[in-house]
């Protein structure tokens, strides 16, 4: 019974995989073939770009102050104090600020998408769309996609300048240390290898958040409670997807372009 | 020879099917939804899908236009088998047919005009004004103009239902596909939506396959027509009935009875006869 069971539920998981695969696939070749809705692009940029902003500089902020208010508290003991500024700027630029940005917009756009779409799927209305001739792929998950993908670089580059602010603040009004060291200390340090890491790593959050959000909501089934279903599963795995993507991301980075 | 004129003088046109289901067999993990059926429907026909709910009919229609897949058997649609097709190859087949499904799926986000507006807006080939302009006039044949700038959230159950099938009119489809249209309305309601339908099958002899579990409906169908004069759906002369209107009865995923009203009332099948009952 429970080899049955497990036998069952390897076999779900390799079909969802090999579903999901196809899916993103397709989602993100659709590109290149017309037609392209380049109006829901537009629109699904400025709902997860514009209106996760506040989010973003808010959590990219006070997370460059925490870095701040530890990393001082640790250096003070070896009188180190001055690079607080290198290592405020290297872990956002580096790790926390496309991490968190991944993760802040996730919570907010993956379960946004599954929900709107499983609604959707849920109430026929993607089925209309396939019967009126238009493919629901290519008008609503491939935007979506793109859209993420685009904001989330941007909302990085937010992320780390408010994370670096965030510090600076800490450093100049807590700590009372020199702002000029703090920003000369913090450019200094940052090199392309840098800059490149943490730049690449928000076009494939992106692309996860996206396309977990809407195979969650396609994939819809169960009425209202499947939609609440879906959004849980969309924020859980692209969560997940995200630090694990992190991990690979890095590993094949620094092989690249060793420190 | 101009093309439209092609079309019409094509005797292919008005002799094939323009569904045809060939042994189909259906099942959704689990014993088969629908099991071995067949049956056509011919140009400027109505078939009338009776059954009780939860038999299959709303996935019969499904599979119709390639919503989904059969397990085994041939769906044909306009002469094309669908269920082999990929999806790409069958938007162009499904804008060719309008559907009106149970509870009308209109696009909660967009108004009456973009929900009725939808397939030609995204055709991209005709301007707002001349959008427009055929939004009102479907809107028109089902009586709601005034809802032009309405969001369906406002509407009520009878009037979504109007808005879909306005929807599915407005490209003048080949074939329409009624998925219990007046499920859930009260009989006023409920008559005013099948005058529609009898409107569009006298006016534009459109082929259609309707699905109902309500008697009352089916009969209506069969033994009105409509009037253009009055603008109105009169009864037909006692005794007559509409002879391209036809029935079909599913139960338990096997489809039971293909006939007239006439054959219908006088089977020996005592499914049929206590379903009439």
């Amino acid at each position: 019974m429970a080899i049955q069971a497990l036998d069952r539920t390897a076999k779900q998981i390799v079909l969802t995989v090999q579903d999901y695969s196809i899916f993103a696939w397709r989602s993100l070749m659709n590109l290149f073939r017309p037609p392209v809705y380049w109006s829901d692009f537009l629109m699904q940029s400025d709902i997860i770009g514009v209106g996760s902003i506040s989010i973003v500089l808010l959590s990219g902020f006070f997370t460059g102050g925490v870095l701040a208010l530890q990393s001082a508290a640790t250096l003070s003991a070896f009188g180190a104090t001055s690079v607080t500024g290198r290592f405020v700027s290297l872990t956002m630029i580096r790790e926390l600020g496309a991490v968190l940005t991944g993760i802040m917009v996730a919570g907010r756009n993956a379960s946004s998408m599954a929900s709107e779409l499983g609604s959707m799927v849920v109430t026929e209305q993607i089925d209309a769309m396939r019967a009126l001739g238009v493919d629901p792929l290519r008008k609503l998950v491939t935007p979506r996609i793109y859209a993420s993908i685009a904001m989330l670089f941007f909302l990085t580059i937010v992320a780390d300048a408010f994370g670096i602010l965030g510090g600076a603040a800490v450093t100049v009004f807590l700590n009372h240390q020199n702002g000029t060291q703090y920003f000369s200390m913090a450019w200094e340090s940052l090199h392309f290898r840098d800059i490149s890491q943490g730049l690449t790593k928000p076009l494939f959050f992106g692309y996860i958040i996206a396309s977990i959000g809407c195979f969650h909501g396609m994939k819809t089934t169960g009425g209202t409670e499947g939609v609440g279903r879906s959004t849980i599963q969309a924020v859980v795995t692209s969560s997940v997807l995200i630090i694990v993507a992190d991990f690979l991301i890095t590993h094949v980075m620094l092989s690249l372009w060793p420190s | 020879m101009s093309l439209s004129l092609l079309t019409e003088l094509d005797p292919l046109k008005d002799t094939l099917p323009v569904v045809e289901m060939r042994h189909v067999t259906i099942s959704f993990d689990g014993p088969p939804v629908l099991a071995d059926i067949s049956f056509r429907v011919a140009p400027h026909e109505t078939r009338i899908l009776l059954g009780p709910a939860g038999v299959g009919k709303s996935v019969l229609l499904k599979l119709i236009n390639g919503l989904v897949k059969p397990d085994q058997g041939e769906v044909l649609l306009f002469g094309d088998e669908v269920s082999l097709m990929p999806e790409q190859e069958l938007f162009p087949l499904r804008a060719r047919t309008g559907m009106v499904f149970q509870e009308g799926a209109l696009f909660d986000s967009l108004t009456v005009r973009d929900n009725v507006g939808y397939q030609l807006i995204e055709e991209n080939k005709l301007s707002d004004e001349e959008i427009d302009a055929k939004v009102r006039e479907s809107l028109k044949f089902v009586g709601l103009e005034e809802t032009f700038l309405l969001f369906p959230a406002s509407l009520s159950g009878g009037m979504r239902r109007r808005v879909a099938i306005a929807r599915a009119l407005i490209n003048q489809p080949d074939l329409l596909l009624y998925d219990s249209p007046t499920g859930g309305l009260d009989p006023i309601t409920s008559t005013n939506i099948i005058s529609l339908i009898v409107k569009q099958r006298d006016v534009h002899q459109t082929p259609s396959l309707l699905v109902t579990h309500r008697l009352q409906d089916a009969f209506t169908m069969c033994t009105h027509r409509f009037d253009a004069g009055t603008d109105e759906m009169v009864p037909l002369p006692k005794g007559e009935t509409d002879a391209k209107t036809t029935f079909m009865m599913l139960d338990e995923g096997k489809l039971i009875f293909d006939g007239t009203l006439h054959e219908l009332l006088h089977t020996d099948n005592a499914f049929v006869k206590e379903f009439l009952e």
